[in-house]
């Protein structure tokens, strides 16, 4: 994963709530099998008409919103299924940073294994962000001093547990760290788990 | 000791250790794969040269991508049997059991783990796929994880979480006929919101809960994560027992009595404290369906469609003002007797025999409404087979409607099942997100007997005055 660095962007707005995850990728695109190249489906059906010529009011294809490395939504942004590919899209697009007023965990957690911070920020601080970010300010996500500037103003800190902080800022592999450190503990438990459940042990034979 | 949850029992004894940021690592005891969710997983886990922790904690089948007609043939989309085949390669390097497409075994994961029992009470379940919750009917912890953390799964069989907020449903009164479990977690989700159980792992509890058979039980724990909880489960009790017992991956003799004297003690103490009580109330409730595009969009069949106006949040009124857009609805229309072009009865909701005995049920000496299209899609090879041998299957086909080979269907529409732009569907599913049964499909979620009675009418019916008042 590639450490995160500052960003200083325009943002996105979709106001919408409840942005799920078939709406960011949509299912037909999950046969793909790759990670890499998903940028271009990302909210391919709002993005884009049947016949893939761009929606000119979706805000990804409005200059300067195009190339923004920040998106801003409603409260429940990547609720729905699970799949990663939502994330891989939204990177392989280039943004970098999801503000919204709560997120979807499964997507909250995919993101931060891909580098992409998700920030919750209360409604009306979100609300308030995306109009200042409809009029083309530029916004800082600056996770090393933890903190969120709007045109060179702080307006709120970044506020993530220092362990998901660490790992953005680092661009560590989780299974790496619990590959490398956690080994033994984990075999320690697995031991005596087996001993008190053994019966979650048996050999599956189909 | 204090009183603690269920959650916190199960939580608590698969706690590797504890970081200091507050989150934990935890051992996951069982991890089910399938086709679409694991292809980068394996890359991932293959790209660093790590090897699989243990082999006995997972189950494959494929099921999202698979067709539902056909399946003596090689799969006509390129893609699909592409990403079958992956999985069968990823498997069998790895020698991960697996049921492949031609077993009768096959099936959704959901159905699969409980039916072969896999899934256990007191386990640690991981799957990619949101549904998982599903698995905690059981009295599992069963969440659903990306595909990142599948290859994590897959490598050390432990992950890092934080732990939940706990909240409680406690379902109470007397349910009329045709008041399902899933119009039970519809109404759950109408009243908390899409986002409502969001940070909780929810336990369901009460008497109706107690009365409930698992298949019951599994369809509103699936229907967890469509409220944000990304964990829904059930003290195991007599019926779950009762359930586990002969089936094939399930312990038995003195390894199953050990088990239980365990299982006997996974239930919330009479002192535990949950942060979050939600009751609600059954008594009078009248089946329900989906309006809208968000699992919280949820009516009475004889209630009206909201007005947008009616709405003072500007935000929520515009995802009102485009749901009914998208829908092709009329504000303050009444939602019963709307015309629909499908009806797709399955999924992992809705997909097991006790839904499709009571689809069956309305299906009996009635036929499809001209012009609609009514699929029945089996939850797996063996529900299939049950339904075939109970007489299901030939209700269903004199009835007009297709009956199916098991997968996840039109519930997704990743396999060729799907809507096209504009139809209406009567779906037992969970997710009426705009496009999930296919590119401007319109889906209206609701429970088997529901969809059922849809297909026979050709629009959106109140079953209970279907089947009249002696029911
Ligand atoms: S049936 Fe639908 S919800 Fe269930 S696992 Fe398959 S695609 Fe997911």
């Amino acid at each position: 994963m590639k450490p995160f660095t500052t960003i200083e962007s325009h943002a996105a707005y979709l106001p919408a709530t409840n942005i799920d995850t078939d709406i960011i990728f949509p299912a037909r695109y999950l046969l793909l099998l790759d990670r890499e190249g998903l940028g271009q489906y990302l909210f391919r059906d709002r993005r884009y008409e049947d016949d893939g010529t761009p929606v000119p009011d979706f805000v990804l294809n409005r200059a300067p919103f195009t190339d923004a490395k920040v998106l801003i939504a409603g409260s429940g942004f990547g609720c729905g299924s699970s799949r990663e590919q939502a994330v891989w899209a939204l990177t392989g697009h280039g943004i970098c940073c999801v503000i919204a007023p709560s997120f979807g965990e499964i997507f909250a957690s995919n993101s931060l294994k891909n580098g992409l911070l998700p920030l919750i920020l209360s409604e009306e601080l979100t609300a308030d962000l995306g109009a200042r970010a409809k009029i083309g300010a530029i916004f800082t996500i600056d996770l090393q001093n933890r903190v969120l500037k709007v045109d060179g103003e702080a307006v709120a800190p970044i506020d993530i547990p220092e362990d998901q902080r660490q790992a953005l800022l680092n661009g560590w592999d989780e299974t790496d760290i619990l590959v490398k450190e956690e080994g033994e503990r984990i075999a320690a438990f697995e031991q005596s788990h087996r001993a008190a459940q053994p019966w979650l042990f048996l050999e599956t034979r189909l | 000791m204090a009183d603690r949850t269920l959650y916190e029992k199960i939580w608590s004894s698969h706690v590797i250790r504890d970081y200091e940021d507050g989150s934990s690592l935890i051992y996951v005891d069982r991890h089910l794969l399938h086709e679409v969710s694991t292809p980068q997983s394996f890359l991932a886990m293959e790209e660093k040269g790590r090897t699989l922790h243990r082999r006995s904690a997972n189950l494959a089948v494929p099921d999202h991508a698979v067709p539902t007609v056909d399946r003596h043939k090689p799969i006509a989309d390129p893609l699909a049997r592409a990403q079958t085949q992956r999985l069968i390669e990823n498997v069998a390097r790895h020698d991960i059991p697996f049921i492949p497409l031609d077993d009768l075994r096959q099936g959704i994961v959901h159905v699969v783990g409980p039916e072969q029992g896999f899934t256990l009470p007191g386990i640690t379940l991981a799957c990619g796929d949101s549904h998982t919750s599903t698995h905690g009917a059981l009295g599992a912890l069963a969440f659903g994880i990306g595909a990142s953390e599948c290859g994590i799964v897959m490598a050390t069989q432990a992950i890092r979480q934080r732990r939940a907020k706990t909240m409680r449903v406690t379902v109470t009164g007397t349910r009329a006929p045709w008041i399902t479990a899933k119009d039970i977690a519809l109404t759950l989700i109408a009243r908390i919101g899409a986002n409502g159980a969001s940070g909780h792992a929810i336990e369901y509890a009460g008497p109706v809960i107690s009365a409930m058979s698992m298949a019951e039980r599994m369809t509103l724990c699936n229907m967890s994560i469509e409220s944000g909880a990304r964990v829904g489960m059930i003290a195991p009790d007599e019926t779950t027992f009762d359930y586990i017992a002969g089936r094939p991956l399930a312990p038995t003799g003195e390894m199953l009595e050990r088990a239980l004297a365990y299982w006997k003690t996974l239930h919330s103490d009479p002192g535990a404290v949950f942060d979050r009580e939600v009751t609600i109330g059954v008594t009078g409730l009248a089946p329900v369906v989906t309006w809208g595009n968000s699992p919280e969009d949820v009516l009475p069949i004889d209630g009206c469609i909201p007005a947008p106006a009616a709405e003072p949040d500007a935000t929520r009124r515009g995802r009102r003002e485009r749901a009914l857009s998208y829908m092709g609805l009329s504000a303050e229309a009444p939602i019963e007797g709307t015309p629909i072009d499908a009806v797709f009865i399955g999924s992992c909701t809705n997909g097991r025999l006790e839904d499709l005995r009571a689809a069956a049920a309305i299906a009996t000496g009635r036929k499809v409404a001209p012009g609609v299209r009514a699929i029945v899609v089996p939850g797996s090879g063996l529900v299939g087979r049950q339904a075939e041998a109970e007489g299901l299957v030939e209700i269903f086909r004199t009835a007009g409607f297709e009956w199916r080979a098991a997968g996840c269907s039109m519930c997704v529409a990743m396999n060729g099942d799907r809507l096209e732009p504009g139809q209406r569907c009567a779906s037992t599913s969970n997710r009426n997100f705009e496009g999930r049964q296919g590119a401007g499909g319109r889906t209206h979620l609701m429970s088997p007997a529901m969809a059922a009675a849809a297909a026979v009418t050709g629009c959106l019916t109140d079953v209970r005055k279907l089947v009249g008042a002696e029911a």
